[in-house]
């Protein structure tokens, strides 16, 4: 009697995997297997024009953090590398903060306006989010350029005579990377207020709270899964910006994301430019483990 | 008297930094279609309304051969990760937990979580090796590419629509003796096509817009409007990028309407 279920059973997972195949095959492919290869380049020698030697060597995972100095062979710490790591963290925690402090008050704009106008709203959020990046941080470049209309109207009005050099700083950087990832922080901060019951807010106002005082203890705490979302949202893929700090750094101000590829480019060594990105890719996923378990921590928290 | 009242949403200074924030997000946007059609060469000063840097972008031998790359890479990846995804949705939605969900779903979702520049190495480092192999250096290797950071684009939005469907409709068939294959083509993918439709859509836009492991994965001269885009921003800007950038808006922001509404067609 129990057989004929077990066939079934049987069939119905052989056919799910034969479902799954052709998705599978194409993301071990061009996603996950290119991963492990990339692991493997890592422990190997770099090759003189590019490429690499097979010869085991953990110089690339060395020279990651520490250098040998030329001179008196002593070990130290890398400072350029360490500096490029410091940038990229504190440009991306910058991001996330000013995402937020931008990006809050707006979703919660959009959340207050009656239900029938709030799509819309929601619309023009989402219409820069789907807009090619490259485009967008070429559309904030020229605003800024040197020859760009800000500096072209300041100088008509008169307020400066030579334009102000803003591109190719820390700060075009981070300028370009809080307009092209505001989107990703009001998106999942929306997303938790729109069912926000706004009762709970009159409850804080007739128990003599303020205006800050509701915010702080009520909004806040209930609407957190939403503003951690969104602060990873645009945390990760600040700290592996590519085209952002490439395009509003012009090659002065490097972000880990152009230092790994600047080991495929001028610098040869792909061993190293392997092991960066591994790097890169550990401290990210340590940040989305962060995140599960807060997230998870919190669902916990109201039962 | 009328009566002062007092609104509890109010949260004072939050409109203006929306408004604010409305307009930091569309003002460079505008100005950038705006100078689009400069009859003078410059970014900044407006000298009167012309076409001609269009007509200059359309004659552009480069762009015509970028564009024409960009719309065949996006037409197979899309095409190909549509395909695919509709038949890991149709495995994975609707069934209890089965052995191996959870490194489903994490394979399914990895371009999403690893970054771009991480995926853009990798995939050089491994196609150098298949190059050097096999000496083929054609478009393959990005349209594999870009089939496979697009499945879960594709995948997302046919699973939602795959869940919300009634099941007894399925079952109704297959009652009256429909083989699966005719429950499929005669009841599921009827009601699944706005989901197979918007996925396809968004697959398509993040193909076309890709520009991280594009300018990784590619041979020489195998620019596409985006990589091309990114190696003319080191010279003297014209207008002709801003016309460049205001086609390929107008495609993006076509797409996401039509997906807007798709998914309200769901309700």
């Amino acid at each position: 009697m129990a057989e004929i279920p077990d066939i079934t059973a049987r069939r119905a997972a052989r056919n799910r995997w034969l479902l799954l195949m052709p998705a599978l095959v194409i993301l071990l492919v061009a996603a996950s297997g290119p991963l492990l290869i990339t692991l493997v380049y890592s422990f190997l020698s770099p090759g003189d024009y590019g490429g690499v030697e097979w010869q085991l060597s953990f110089d690339a995972w060395f020279n990651v953090f520490m250098q040998r100095d030329i001179f008196d062979d002593t070990l130290g710490w890398s400072d350029a590398h360490l500096s490029i790591f410091w940038r990229s963290v504190k440009l991306s925690a910058l991001t996330t903060l000013a995402c937020l402090a931008f990006g809050f008050p707006t979703a919660y704009f959009i959340a207050t306006r009656p239900k029938k106008q709030r799509d819309l709203w929601m619309l023009l959020i989402i219409i820069p989010f789907w807009t090619n990046l490259l485009i967008r941080t070429f559309a904030i470049l020229e605003l800024i350029r040197n020859e760009g209309t800000v500096n072209t109207v300041l100088i008509a009005l008169g307020i400066i005579d030579a334009p102000i050099q803003m591109l190719f700083t820390e700060f075009s950087i981070l300028l370009g990377m809080v307009y092209v990832y505001l989107p990703l922080m009001v998106l999942p901060i929306y997303a938790s207020m729109e069912r926000f019951d706004f009762r709970l807010v009159e409850a804080g106002y007739d128990l003599y709270a303020t205006q800050l005082q509701v915010l702080r203890r009520v909004i806040l705490p209930l609407v957190k899964p939403g503003v951690i979302a969104g602060s990873i949202l645009v945390f990760v893929p600040s700290l592996g910006a590519y085209v952002t700090p490439r395009v509003m750094g012009g090659g002065n101000q490097l972000m880990i994301g152009n230092l790994i590829e600047l080991q495929f480019g001028q610098g040869r060594n792909w061993p190293l430019g392997a092991a960066l990105s591994i790097t890169l890719l550990a401290i990210v996923m340590v940040a989305l483990l962060a995140y599960v378990r807060a997230a998870g921590n919190d669902e916990a928290h109201h039962g | 008297m009328a009566e002062r009242v007092f609104d509890i949403r109010k949260q004072t200074g939050f409109t203006t930094i929306a408004f604010a924030c409305f307009a930091m997000l569309y003002m460079p946007i505008i100005l950038l279609v705006v100078y689009s059609f400069n009859a003078g060469t410059s970014i900044a000063i407006w000298e009167g309304f012309s076409w001609r840097w269009y007509a200059s972008a359309w004659e552009n031998e480069q762009v015509q051969e970028a564009t024409l790359r960009s719309l065949v890479v996006a037409l197979w990846a899309s095409g190909i990760s549509t395909t695919v995804a509709v038949l890991a949705a149709l495995a994975t939605t609707r069934t209890r937990r089965f052995r191996g969900q959870t490194a489903v779903f994490a394979l399914i979702n990895q371009p999403l979580m690893v970054p771009e520049i991480v995926t853009a190495v990798a995939l050089l480092i491994f196609f150098a090796m298949i190059k050097v192999a096999t000496g083929y250096t054609g478009l393959a290797y990005l349209i594999l590419a870009h089939s496979a950071f697009c499945i879960p684009f594709a995948y997302l939005p046919i699973r939602a629509r795959l869940q919300g469907m009634d099941l007894s409709l399925e079952q109704a068939a297959a009652d009256l003796y429909a083989t699966p294959f005719q429950v499929f083509r005669r009841v599921t993918l009827p009601q699944l096509w706005p989901g197979i439709l918007a996925g396809a859509m968004l697959a398509f836009v993040i193909s076309l817009d890709d520009v991280v492991i594009t300018e990784f994965v590619k041979s020489a001269g195998q620019d596409t409007l985006p990589t091309y885009m990114l190696g003319q921003l080191r010279r003297v800007v014209t207008p002709e990028i801003n016309a460049i950038s205001t086609a390929l808006l107008g495609i993006s922001i076509t797409m996401v309407i039509a997906y807007t509404l798709l998914s309200k067609f769901r309700k």
